[in-house]
């Protein structure tokens, strides 16, 4: 029954007594045991905490206690977040065993909210990847085809929101990793601002890329979501200093006069044709609504990718260098002096991409490359930044797809990371410029699989992308529908 | 092929590298305690340890205090610096970089006006001054093999100062050393103990050679981590000469062999080398993306400089030129800034040169003796004697109250009596100078007595007159504990002395 329910409408009916925190967790519990087996959503779950903590906000109710914005909500976390309860292994063998002794900062916020966190999310190792197949405990599979990737790298989480597993889920996105899963899952995902949300314990994979973010089923609850994690944070310099507006406050209120653009460079032949079909039927949607349609054009998104390539692996190849099998984590077991002791506990300890991309990143920070790889790349981070201004000056919000595809089946790109990386092509450019970006589900391919709209808007405009997004939902179900049943669940009794 | 000649005509280029650390209350990207001597791994937090997920954040006092060494150095502030990653592999390092500044040092060019033992100064170069963070360190325990790592030192803030190769000597890289650690105690911004590593020396040495007319110059060897001044002078003394022996076995070697680095080994003596050019590290500097560039507003400059304290060698040329004392003085005073403090404190109430006496004689040899029998070092500013009760004891002697000899047992009671009132105390003591002439004059005929061999030189070798009258002057003195007045007693010795009939010596 809970997972039928949004998260907002859960909160609510919880804090008024309809349901006990207990139960809507109990079910969260059953729910995760039946799909699991065909999902692998989480590396962990929490389920006797999760209870202990549901009977005393139950408790705390009784006696009259005020509750917090995420009362008794069950709520997964990617595991690349820092959390003194369980472990955090970015789904590496790396930190297979590793236990934090702080808590990131969205984990106090969630828990200061009274959300109640339910288990912490798979994803591809270090978020390096789209499709969680980069996972070292194995890959997460797509409810909607359990054939199917979940995209990634927040594919857990993306998951697990799709098939209630729990009521929403905070995802990391670096070039698409809460976008393009949301998109192939089904649900809604939001890439703040850069700033917007303190990175303070989510284990930095690409600093200046790096945003947590919502993923929820509806734009409400990812609205929700944002409005406990986003705000200053003392201990992250890159936080912005402002404090957050209020999300939901003129959530259902349409956007008048809106002007929309559709980039020329996001409607290409690499698109499959019912993903640009549907997102053509949405553009048309809001031109229905009143909105104004301009082309736009955003010359340098065909050099995104390369750019995105050398930059993110350059800060992961310095951010990954501290698992070194020294001080944490992974160690071999008989080196034979201490670069044995480095070189071994690094490659046994990181996967095929994790080490791809530290050398990439490595090389391109090389004395003698440094130039011609990195210093290039942060040039075409600012012709890709000026490219948005200059679109923001002729429109408000750009529309077009998340991903060009929908979710692909298990194995169909892991041998070719070129393909791979492509997944992003639409998204990286959004993380380049530090922009917000929003997923939303508008419409279904004939295999019955999710296709994702993408937001796009000026810093600090979530507000405004978050009612874009509301307008639509509210006019179509596509995130009433749930997945199919897994495979081999026993039934669900009906409500 | 020419030989070499025995001793060839050269040059000495010392460029320095000093590290400072910041004795500032927290770390330099966290909130962990900054200080020395806690148990291993207990100043440490998860920012500290580079676990996953931390982010650094710039310590504001870190950066003001570097702002006022900069100040002092005359450096060029930058208006807007920025944070860089250096990569390199080491247990002592947890994340396997260190935040530092590559581009934009925080201070740009300045200079430093070094005092040199012949009175004269000499401006040597600073070429920037930068921010980072310390390394842990290793405790290699011995034959096991295992080493343990302690990060307590980890994340500490640290200034690097690099100066161009203006340095001459290797007593001018200590003489440089010794100053530069000066400025840093003036400033508060270091206590500047070498044995617990506040300040480490990498000298960087090479020789211009002239020979046969034109100047060889010899590959540039930096010294690593010299943590004394001892051993900063005497490594580089030795690089001197071993880069002259070297060249003379091989003058016509192409001097084009690049930077190597060299260890001190202090019980041999000897320089080690420790890595040549070709395998200098590939840091891999780039732009620290966890921190934003760091504005530094004018104002706040301002007010920095505003608060900067008056420098050594700004004392010292005041010392010397409005308050007429000598270079050695001067220097002495100006050591420790708690004793020039001191001194100009009590130099408001009384003449300069009265309590330049007092300080640096009696109250110098009191803080010595305490500092030997306490087994630490004791500065004149530790006694408990106030500016205020230098100030009385030195007026008391200009006024010819009491004697030099009486001043500085006064000084004496006033550090075994803490709070005395020097007046008082002059009084109760005996100390105040007699001025009676009945009194005086017996002391006088005293020592006249008690000294005939004295009597006898003054009157009988011209070459021995003047000794001989000092040493019954002191004499007199002292049988009268210093209360005699000196001019009187000088009168009547002369008296006596040149007139027989008014002396009783005569009659023995």
């Amino acid at each position: 029954m809970s997972h039928d329910l949004t998260a907002r409408e859960l909160r609510d009916r919880i804090v008024a007594g309809g349901l006990s925190c207990e139960q809507a967790i109990q079910e969260t519990i059953e729910a995760i045991a039946s799909w699991e087996g065909s999902l692998h959503a989480f590396n962990c779950t929490f389920p006797d905490s999760a209870l202990e903590q549901a009977r005393q906000i139950d408790r705390r109710r009784a006696d009259g206690e005020p509750l917090g914005a995420l009362a008794g909500l069950p709520i997964a976390i990617k595991d690349n977040l820092c959390t003194t309860f369980g472990a955090t292994t970015c789904s590496s063998k790396m930190l297979a065993n590793f236990h934090s002794p702080y808590q990131a900062t969205v984990v106090e916020k969630l828990l200061g909210a009274d959300a109640v966190i339910i288990g912490k999310t798979n994803l591809d190792e270090f978020a390096m990847g789209s499709s969680t197949e980069n996972s070292a405990f194995g890959p997460t599979c797509n409810p909607w085809n359990t054939r199917c990737v979940p995209g990634g790298s927040s594919g857990g989480s993306a998951a697990a929101t799709a098939a209630g597993l729990c009521a929403a889920a905070l995802g990391s996105d670096t070039g698409g990793s809460i976008r393009q899963p949301a998109s192939l899952c089904g649900i809604v995902g939001v890439k703040p601002t850069y700033g917007l949300v303190s990175r303070y314990g989510l284990v930095a994979f690409a600093s200046s890329l790096d945003q947590i973010g919502p993923m929820a089923r509806t734009v409400g609850d990812a609205a929700l979501l944002l409005q406990v994690i986003a705000g200053p944070d003392p201990r992250d310099s890159t936080s912005w200093p402002q404090p957050p507006p209020d999300y939901l406050a003129d959530l259902e209120e349409p956007l008048e006069g809106v002007r929309l653009g559709l980039p020329r460079e996001f409607t290409d032949e690499r698109v499959q044709p019912e993903v640009a079909a549907a997102v053509r039927q949405a553009v048309e949607f809001y031109r229905g609504q009143g909105a104004d349609i301009v082309p736009v054009s955003l010359p340098h998104t065909r050099y995104g990718i390369a750019a995105y390539y050398v930059i993110a692996p350059a800060e992961a190849s310095s951010n990954l260098a501290r698992y070194d099998g020294v001080h944490y984590g992974y160690r071999t077991a008989h080196p034979e002096d201490l670069y044995d002791l480095y070189a071994a506990s690094r490659a046994e300890g990181f996967g095929p991409e994790v080490q791809r991309r530290i050398m990439l990143g490595t090389y391109a920070l090389s004395s003698g490359y440094y130039d011609a790889y990195y210093l290039r790349a942060l040039k075409i981070r600012q012709l890709i930044k000026r490219d948005f201004d200059e679109a923001f000056k002729q429109c408000d919000f750009l529309v077009g797809a998340t991903s060009p595809t929908v979710a692909f089946e298990l194995g169909a790109k892991s041998s070719d990371p070129l393909a791979m990386y492509l997944c992003d092509v639409f998204t990286v450019t959004c993380n380049i410029a530090g922009i917000p970006g929003l997923s939303l589900p508008c419409g279904f391919s004939a295999a019955g699989l999710p296709i994702g709209l993408q937001l796009l808007g000026p810093a600090f405009s979530e507000p405004r992308m978050l009612r874009l997004a509301r307008q639509y939902e509210k006019h179509h179900d596509w995130h009433r529908r749930r997945p199919p049943p897994p495979p081999h669940a026993t039934a669900r009794t009906p409500a | 092929m020419s030989s070499a000649p025995a001793v060839p005509e050269y040059k000495v280029l010392i460029g320095m590298e000093v590290h400072v650390q910041l004795a500032t209350r927290s770390k330099m990207f966290s909130g962990a305690a900054n200080g020395f001597g806690a148990a291993p791994n207990h100043q440490v937090d998860p920012v500290v340890l580079g676990l996953p997920g931390v982010l650094p954040v710039i310590n504001r006092q870190a950066v003001e205090m570097a702002i006022q060494v900069g100040l002092a150095l005359h450096c060029r502030i930058a208006a807007e610096t920025k944070w860089d990653r250096k990569s390199y592999y080491y247990p002592d390092l947890p994340k396997n970089y260190q935040i530092s500044q590559y581009e934009q040092p925080l201070c740009g060019a300045g200079e430093l006006e070094l005092p040199l033992p012949n009175g004269q100064t000499k401006l040597v170069r600073v070429r920037r001054a930068h921010l980072e963070e310390d390394a842990g360190k290793l405790l290699h325990q011995g034959a096991s093999g295992v080493s343990r790592v302690d990060l307590n030192r980890a994340g500490t803030p640290l200034l690097e100062i690099v100066t161009e190769p203006d340095l001459a000597s290797a007593t001018e890289a200590r003489l440089f050393g010794e100053e530069l650690r000066r400025i840093c105690r003036y400033l508060g911004i270091s206590p500047g103990i070498m044995q617990q590593g506040h300040m480490r020396f990498e000298p960087n040495i090479n020789l211009h050679i002239l020979h046969q007319g034109r100047v060889v110059k010899t590959p540039i060897t930096e010294i690593k981590n010299l943590n004394s001044f001892r051993a900063l002078e005497r490594a580089c003394d030795y690089e001197v000469q071993r880069q002259l022996a070297a060249w003379r076995a091989a003058p016509e070697t192409p001097p084009d062999s690049g930077k190597s680095t060299r260890g001190w080994d202090d019980d041999r003596g000897v320089t080690v080398l420790q890595r040549e050019k070709e395998e200098a590290h590939d840091y891999r500097y780039f732009p620290d993306p966890d921190l934003v560039p760091l504005r530094v507003a004018p104002a706040w400059v301002e007010r920095l400089r505003g608060q900067l304290v008056e420098l050594p060698i700004s004392r010292r040329r005041r010392y010397e030129r409005e308050l007429g004392l000598s270079a050695k003085e001067a220097f002495a005073l100006t050591e420790e800034r708690a004793v020039a403090d001191l001194f100009e404190a009590a130099q408001a109430g009384a003449p300069a040169r009265r309590l330049a006496n007092l300080l640096l004689g009696p109250a110098a040899k009191l803080a010595n003796e305490r500092a030997t029998a306490e087994g630490h070092p004791v500065q004149i500013n530790d006694l408990p004697i106030t500016a205020g009760q230098y100030a009385a004891v030195a007026q008391l002697a200009e006024t010819g109250r009491i004697s030099a000899t009486a001043a500085a047992s006064l000084v004496e009671f006033l550090a075994a009596h803490p709070g005395a009132d020097p007046a008082a105390a002059a009084a109760a003591q005996g100390l105040l100078q007699v001025s009676d002439s009945a009194t005086t004059e017996a002391w006088v005929r005293q020592a006249l007595s008690a000294n005939p061999r004295a009597v006898a030189d003054y009157k009988n070798n011209p070459k021995k007159k003047a000794a001989a009258l000092g040493f019954l002057r002191g004499a007199v003195m002292k049988t009268s504990q210093g209360k005699a007045n000196p001019q009187l007693v000088s009168a009547m010795l002369q008296t006596h002395l040149d007139d027989p009939a008014a002396s009783g010596t005569d009659k023995l």
